[in-house]
């Protein structure tokens, strides 16, 4: 396409100032247009569209024979194809679709697409579709609300504005704002240049040569530039010879070949060559030899630019050969010049928008496809290419590799490319050729592109889970359970202490008789990594098909990973503590194929960490000085028995510390972001019997009820974590714990009470919550406040009845009521200032926090937790709770 | 001090531009704020746009302040992309 643009400012200050009012005043009344146009209805504009088409349809004929009078280029025709192709078949496209309000509905997603029109268009026309290509445009922009200023090329102007006023005529007689279109009579680039960077223009759409393209994106507005094409075939051998030859014949003299996206250079398989040669001839191409290509070439193409000489586009082929000195048949529609690569030596292997097709001889597919390859890369990159092949494989090898928005499979490229006669493609005069020929879109350009289109997005609540292992056994001699297990292998990971005690002989006198088994020792206190790979050895040495889990949370946890490992052993446990935000969403996910299987049965021996039924498991790197956090549901046991006469003889600190964890799982998941009905449920449960239960199973260790009861607890508060998570305290006790080695019930009997007052109060910022009617934090604390029956008649009342009952139980268990009170200086505290923030900071835990914490925000709350609140006295308390 | 109110008009649906022009005459005697009540008008057209153009160049020209009311949301938008909105006040 040979449109003549310039980007040169100087050309802008050449215009004068009656000049620069003219185009002001176009601008001007099609701006008025636009913003009236706003507020038509889609029916308003379809009706006009319909009028328009039957306007444009009924002058098919005299546009296209004005076009041809003006421009000297193409065939009548074939134009006149091309002006009902741009009404009728673009019409049969847009008929239907919604352009006005809401264009497209997704209910499921809690989504509409709204169309916004852009508003005044400034629109360059090329020569070589010059009628067509303003029908197109003007019923575009009718069917998006939109006004248009025609720019068309200068020798194509008065068919051009004779296709403006008729469409222009339709529209406004039909309802259409006035001064809606408007066309340049004459012009210069000057005009061009001052209108593509007019304050008012909202939108350029360049339908022309690189010159035009390179000046609308070159203006800072907002452009759809269409760029050349060269648009390589391969004919490969598969392929229905008959029908190749004919459609691109039919391809490359549509209109004497001044579509773009007609073919350049047809790269022949060997095998086929002359067959397909001998077939152009007998069809009425004139197949040229060796002299008579090098003529042709220093002919059409300009020796200097190395581009086709204008005096040649869109004339016949007769007419060229004439002008060659070819001596070639009247009936000659096609000259056919045999190239033997691509590049300036070979000149003719350059678009060529005439009825001059260049060929190649391929010695096999893979010079075919490089050949086209180069063609592709010779000025058409993003435009069009074209295959014929009957090999699936071929046709995708060559759709990889090409670079082109439209790659056109057994058809003719030109009117293929246009879309709607050959193919479903979108119907257009305005080919997108993507990055690689300079433009934003590599998309047939259509009424979608001519609107601004809005989402608007409903908030959709997000989808929540509840899940617990399959099976919870609990209360005293739930042990007896395991009877119903069968097994033929059982491994039993515990310590040597439990091993010690006879915990592991009341586990053997249940497992079914005939089954082997095997005591797996894990010493430490909180399992390594060896220690896991090691115990994942012996799972396959002894074939395990049920792993029985014995221990405190650590113990439990290190069943998990021995299992995850020994089931799927590719299993990388650095790549699975991968961190993640959703759970639902995270990048790393855990294998789901097993060479091995075994059951997970879970015995905890103390009430806190309820390991027993949660998806978490934390290992110790030691090699690598740092703990591994994994974090997924096929961790979780498949069972969990909740026996307390394994808590029986849980000293008294230990009751403590993992009740007051235990009570923090509960008092952080009715909170969480993630909390709903389902967690809440057990959040608060376990919350009240913790406030219960908890000291009397402290000051009593012997009460059968009270260990049963805050085992269950804690098992409860598991179950509502595991669904809800946890927060901020446990992101400062995590922290806090590693640094100083203390205990993380303590750890978090410390921030406990800080972290309620900080998540009560308003935050400084928000945590986004989907899943929560706005800030409730403070409101699930009263709740609770409530539940406890502590008093109060505001929120603020409940919330501090609530801080205070935490404080007398912590008190009554003797925990230490500030960091200050563990021996730990304030010159100690403060050097470890920075990496506790860091360390808190990087922690998911708060993630699902009600209040988003600040680094600030952070430090505060350690400090706080440094001084604590204060020892009640026994006065203070007694009033605290009337 | 409040506003005199000089002119309050109602603006005919079927006559946007006639209406207009008949309120510009009334700014001559106008001192103080002229309403023009839009509350009828569910849409504008290309020679309304014009005759409010007018209306505005006029009332500046005489300092005089001009209200347009009850202007619905679909008028309003047209009236901020001709840039005509800055050049009234809006009430309900």
């Amino acid at each position: 396409m040979t449109q003549n643009a310039s980007t040169v400012n100087h050309e802008e200050t050449a215009l004068t100032e009656e000049r620069k009012a003219y185009l002001d005043g176009l601008v001007a009344q099609a701006r008025t247009a636009a913003a009236l146009f706003t507020q038509y209805t889609q029916e308003d504009v379809d009706g006009i569209v319909r009028a328009m088409v039957l306007a444009g349809l009924a002058k098919a004929h005299e546009l296209a024979a004005l076009a041809i009078q003006e421009t000297k280029l193409g065939v009548l025709e074939d134009k006149v194809i091309k002006n009902m192709v741009a009404t009728e078949f673009v019409y049969d496209f847009v008929k239907d679709k919604r352009t006005v309000g809401v264009i497209r509905e997704y209910p499921e997603r809690g989504l509409v697409e709204l169309a916004e029109p852009v508003g005044v268009i400034f629109s360059l026309i090329p020569i070589t579709n010059p009628t067509s290509t303003v029908l197109f445009k003007c019923i575009m922009a009718i069917k998006t609300r939109n006004a248009v200023v025609f720019s068309p090329h200068p020798n194509a102007w008065k068919c051009c504005d004779e296709s403006v006023k008729v469409m222009y005529d339709a529209a406004v007689k039909h309802g259409a704002p006035e001064g809606v279109f408007s066309c340049l009579q004459s012009h210069t680039l000057a005009d061009n240049a001052y209108l593509m960077r007019h304050k008012d223009v909202a939108l350029i759409d360049a339908t022309g040569g690189p010159g035009a393209v390179k000046a609308a994106y070159s203006s800072g507005k907002p452009a759809l530039g269409v760029g050349p094409g060269n648009t390589p075939v391969y004919l490969e051998k598969s392929a229905d010879l008959n029908m190749t030859v004919v459609d691109i014949i039919v391809s490359k003299t549509f209109d004497n070949g001044t579509i773009c996206a007609s073919e350049q250079t047809v790269v022949i398989d060997d095998d086929i060559y002359d067959i397909v040669l001998k077939k152009f001839a007998d069809l009425g191409a004139h197949v040229c030899n060796e002299n008579e290509t090098k003529l042709l070439a220093r002919t059409v193409i300009d020796p200097k630019t190395g581009f086709m000489q204008p005096m040649a586009v869109g004339q016949r082929a007769v007419d060229i050969a004439r002008f060659v000195g070819l001596s070639v048949k009247p009936e000659t529609k096609l000259l056919i010049a045999p190239i033997q690569g691509v590049g300036r030596e070979h000149p003719l292997s350059v678009e060529k928008l005439f009825p001059v097709l260049a060929v190649y001889r391929a010695k096999s597919s893979d010079d075919a496809l490089k050949t086209c390859l180069d063609v592709n890369h010779a000025g058409g990159l993003g435009h069009t290419a074209v295959i014929f092949s009957r090999n699936d494989e071929v046709i995708r090898k060559f759709g990889e590799m090409m670079n082109a928005g439209r790659i056109i499979v057994n058809s003719p490229g030109s009117i293929g490319a246009l879309g709607g006669v050959y193919n479903d493609m979108v119907p257009t005069f305005s080919f997108g050729c993507g990055t690689g020929g300079g433009n934003s879109t590599t998309d047939n350009v259509n009424v979608y592109h001519y609107v601004n289109i809005k989402r608007q997005a409903r908030r959709t609540p997000p989808h929540m889970w509840f899940r617990v292992p399959n099976q919870i056994y609990f209360n005293m001699n739930a042990v007896e359970n395991v009877a119903a297990f069968p097994s033929h292998s059982t491994v039993i990971v515990t310590n040597p202490a439990l091993e010690q005690i006879g915990h592991v002989d009341i586990i053997r006198r249940y497992i079914p008789a005939g089954t082997r088994v095997h005591i797996s020792v894990i010493p430490d206190a909180e399992p390594e990594l060896k220690t896991v790979l090691k115990g994942v050895e012996e799972l396959k040495f002894y074939r395990a098909d049920q792993i029985i889990a014995l221990g405190g949370g650590s113990m439990i946890d290190a069943a998990k990973l021995m299992k995850l490992k020994y089931q799927s052993p590719s299993a990388d446990f650095e790549e699975l503590s991968a961190p993640f935000l959703d759970l639902r969403k995270r990048v790393v996910q855990y294998p789901t194929e097993k060479v091995n299987s075994a059951r997970l049965v879970a015995i905890p021996t103390t009430s806190g960490t309820g390991s027993e039924v949660t998806p978490f498991a934390v290992m110790t790197d030691k090699e690598r000085g740092r703990k591994i956090t994994l974090a997924d549901y096929s961790l979780a046991p498949d069972v969990a028995i909740v026996d307390p006469q394994f808590v029986m003889s849980m000293p008294r600190g230990l009751t403590a510390d993992t009740g007051i964890d235990c009570l923090t799982h509960g008092l952080e998941a009715a909170v969480s972001t993630y909390a709903s009905a389902y967690t809440d449920c057990s959040a608060m449960q376990a919350i009240r019997m913790a406030f219960k239960y908890l000291p009397i199973a402290y000051e009593q260790p012997d009460d059968e009820e009270a260990r049963a009861m805050m085992h269950n607890a804690a098992c409860i508060a598991a179950i509502a974590f595991s669904n809800a998570s946890v927060g901020v305290s446990h992101a400062l006790a995590h922290a806090f714990g590693a640094r100083f080695g203390i205990a993380h019930g303590r750890s978090n009997a410390l921030m406990l009470p800080h972290v309620i007052a900080f998540n009560a109060a308003v935050p400084t910022k928000f945590m986004p919550s989907p899943n929560q009617p706005g800030y409730v934090a403070h409101k699930k604390y009263a709740m609770i406040a409530d539940l406890l029956g502590l008093g109060g008649h505001s929120v603020e009342e409940k919330v501090q009845n609530l801080i205070a009952a935490v404080e007398r139980l912590l008190d009554q268990l003797a925990m230490p009521r500030s960091i200050a009170a563990l021996n730990i200086t304030t010159d100690e505290f403060d050097r470890a200032m920075p990496d506790l923030v860091k360390t808190a900071f990087a922690d998911p835990s708060w993630l699902s926090n009600p209040r988003m914490p600040l680094v600030s925000e952070l430090e505060q709350l350690f400090r706080a937790a440094y001084r604590g609140r204060g020892q009640m006295t026994a006065t203070a308390a007694a009033q605290r709770s009337a | 001090m409040v506003p005199m109110i000089a002119v309050w008009m109602k603006i005919e649906s079927d006559r946007i531009a006639d209406s207009l022009r008949e309120a510009r005459e009334k700014l001559d005697t106008a001192d103080g704020e002229v309403v023009l009540d839009f509350s009828s008008v569910r849409r504008i057209d290309a020679p309304a746009i014009k005759a409010l153009q007018e209306f505005a160049a006029a009332a500046e020209e005489k300092s005089v302040k001009v209200a347009l009311r009850a202007v619905n949301a679909d008028v309003y938008k047209v009236l901020k992309l001709v840039r005509l909105a800055a050049r009234f006040s809006f009430v309900v």
